[in-house]
This record gives structure tokens, sequence and C-alpha cells, in this order.
């Protein structure tokens, strides 16, 4: 049983998170749909830019503080029923409006009303929908299901190594994205 | 476990670096961005063993508007009873997000009410009731696809990605090739775009 106190903490930590990444989600332009669309397009490579800095400085800090015992992962099952189905409607809906459901919020607090009352209202119905179908579909998403894999699961390197590799290969395309100016 | 009073430092450090980060000029690199939302992956996973995500919340609130027309209907669901509808971790990031966007833009002096993006503006129009009849359903499609998908473009695309799992790989691409094929249908007419 926890505390009321650990509990109060989990919260505080929770908001102190998300300020800095609202901050970094704005500062960085993803919370203008301008910036998405043009990404979607391959016009400009900023969200993918975002995403995968993210991953290496993220995913190296994690698997490095993982070697030591300090922190263990959470791995989602994926399968070809939710994650792909799923994924091609998402997609579908991002292109439509141009806001995630992380920079939809930030957006707002920039001011954009599209993402308010188009964006949030919006994927709420979505999600309420989505909770109302859930036993209905509950066989489609079991459909190709490859459990809770890892990258270096499927491929049966040491971690660390999966994560220098992945960090190299981001690297590589990085310095590509410079090089033709993306 | 991590202590509370440990909680409450690294709490300090963030608001400090908020405040900081706020007089850092309005527009970032793109990789310095994610370098920091790296960093913050880090922090939520030791302080409080949870990967960084925001569309379960979205599931959360429908759930607690809902209920306000309709207890029964919520309290037997049984997709809202698994994800439990009340206010947890990810709900308080996620209005730290609006908070954050809100200061961020404040500070920056970005921030100004806008109806209608540019992007639509050089396709459709300036139009405010079509921009948003088609927000509304591309937010429909984003949060219904986002739960189909158990996670959006923070809890697969960066976390799921940045622990090396399958998932997020895999559903970080969908979600782009979705969007990318549905955008180059829409949009690559699109005048001021480019």
């Amino acid at each position: 049983m926890r505390t009321r106190g650990a509990a109060t903490g989990e919260l505080l930590v929770g908001l102190g998170i998300g300020l800095l990444f609202g901050l970094a989600l704005h500062r960085s332009g993803v919370t203008n749909p301008d910036v998405i669309i043009n990404q979607l397009l391959l016009r400009d490579m900023t969200v993918v830019k975002v995403m995968m800095s993210a991953v290496v400085v993220g995913g190296l800090g994690i698997y490095t503080l993982r070697h030591f015992g300090l922190v263990q992962l959470h791995i989602r099952e994926a399968s070809v029923g939710s994650t792909v189905i799923g994924g091609l409607i998402f997609g579908v809906g991002f292109a439509l409006l141009g806001y995630c459901p992380g920079t939809a919020v930030a957006a707002v607090g920039e001011g954009r009303l599209d993402a308010l009352f188009g964006g949030i209202i919006g994927m709420l119905i979505g999600a309420l929908v989505y909770a109302m179908v859930h036993p209905r579909v509950r066989e489609v998403l079991k459909m190709g299901s490859m459990g809770k894999q890892t990258l270096w699961g499927l491929l049966r390197v040491p971690p660390l190594v999966a994560m220098v590799a992945v960090s190299v290969i981001i690297g590589g395309l990085f310095w590509w994205f410079e090089v033709v100016g993306l | 476990m991590v202590s509370l009073a440990d909680k409450l430092f690294v709490l300090g450090c963030v608001l400090a670096l908020t405040g900081l980060a706020l007089g850092t000029p309005p527009t970032w690199s793109p990789y310095m961005a994610g370098a920091l939302i790296g960093v913050l992956s880090w922090l939520s996973l030791y302080l409080v063993d949870k990967p960084i995500g925001t569309s379960t919340t979205y599931v959360r609130v429908s759930g607690m508007l809902a209920r306000l027309f309709s207890p029964r209907s919520v309290d037997e669901n049984e997709y809202m009873q698994e994800t439990g509808i009340k206010v947890e971790w990810q709900m308080l990031l996620v209005f730290g997000v609006l908070l954050g966007g809100l200061v961020s833009a404040l500070a920056a002096g970005t921030f100004g009410l806008r109806w209608v993006p540019e992007f639509w503006v050089a396709t459709f129009g300036a139009d405010v009731w079509l921009r948003m009849a088609v927000a509304l359903i591309g937010g429909f499609l984003v949060g219904f696809g986002a739960r189909w998908a158990d996670g959006c473009t923070s809890g697969h695309g960066i976390s799921g990605a940045l622990q090396l799992a399958v998932v997020g790989w895999i559903g970080a691409i969908c979600f782009f090739v979705g969007g990318i094929i549905t955008a180059m249908l829409l949009y690559s007419g699109g005048g001021g775009a480019g």
C-alpha cells in the first residue's frame, strides 16, 4: 500500500515532466500543424529529427540506467491486428488534423483553437467510441501477435549493442538530412 | 523506489530548468528539443517507473465526461474499467503539457488565438466551419486509432521506440505511412506549403 505522500509525489513528477515536454514540443515547432503536414509531405524533417533525437538520447540513457539496475523496461505487445491497423487509422487522422494527442494539447496552450474544438474533442469522442467497440475487435487485435518483443530480442544481440547500432544509424540519417538540406 | 524527497528535489530542478528555458530563443533546434525529451524519458522511468505517453488520458477524460451523463454505461464498460477512470500520473503530465505550451508561447511572444492553420488555408481556404468539421473527423480517427494501436506518437513513437520495442517502431512507421499517403492525396497541390 502506497502512502498519500508517494502518490502526490508521483502526480507532481507527472506535472513537472509534462511542463518541460510541452515546452520542448512548442519550441521545436511541432505544435504547429504546418510543420506536421510538411513532414508528412516529406518537405521538412523536423518531426523525425525531434523523435529520433529523443530515441538516441533517451534510449542510450535508459539502457545505461538499466545496465546498472536503476530502471526497468516497459515493453507493450506488438501485433499486426492492433499496431498496424490502429497505426494506419491514426495516420489518416494525423494528416487530416495536423496534431497528435500530445502536440494538440501543447498547441491549445499556444492558442490554436482547431486543436481544441476539432482535435481534442474529436480525440475524446474517438477514445470513447473505441471503448464501446473494444470487446468486438478483441479478436482482430490478437491477429499476428509478436508478443512483448524488442529489436534486440528479435535480432538476438545484446541490448546495449542494439542501442548503439540504432544510434549510429540515426546519426547517419541526421547527417544525410543536413547534407541534402532537409 | 525513489523517495518523495528525491522526487521533490528533481521537480525543483525541472522547474528551475523550465524558468531558464523560457528565456531561450523562440525556436529551438529540433535535435536539442528531442534530446530534452530523451532526458525526460529517463526521469519518468527512474522516478515513477512509467514511460511517457498521452493517449490513455483521452480514455480517462472521456470516461469522466461520459459518467456525467450515464454513470452505469461507463462503470459497466470493460475497457474503461481496465483503464481505470481516475486522476493519475499521466493526466497530470498531459495537463503539464498544456501549461508548458502556454508558458512557452507567452514567453516567446508567439501566443495568439488562431482558428485555421496555414496549410489548410493554402489548400481548402479560410472557412472556419470546414476546418472544424475535418479537424473533428481527424481527431476522432487519431483518438480511435491511438487506442486501437494501444499507443500514439509519444507512447509508441518516442517511449516505445527508445526502449527498442518492436511495437514502437512498427507503430511509428504505420502512423507515418497512413499520414504520408493521406497528406500526399490531400495537400500535395497546396501552393503556400512548400
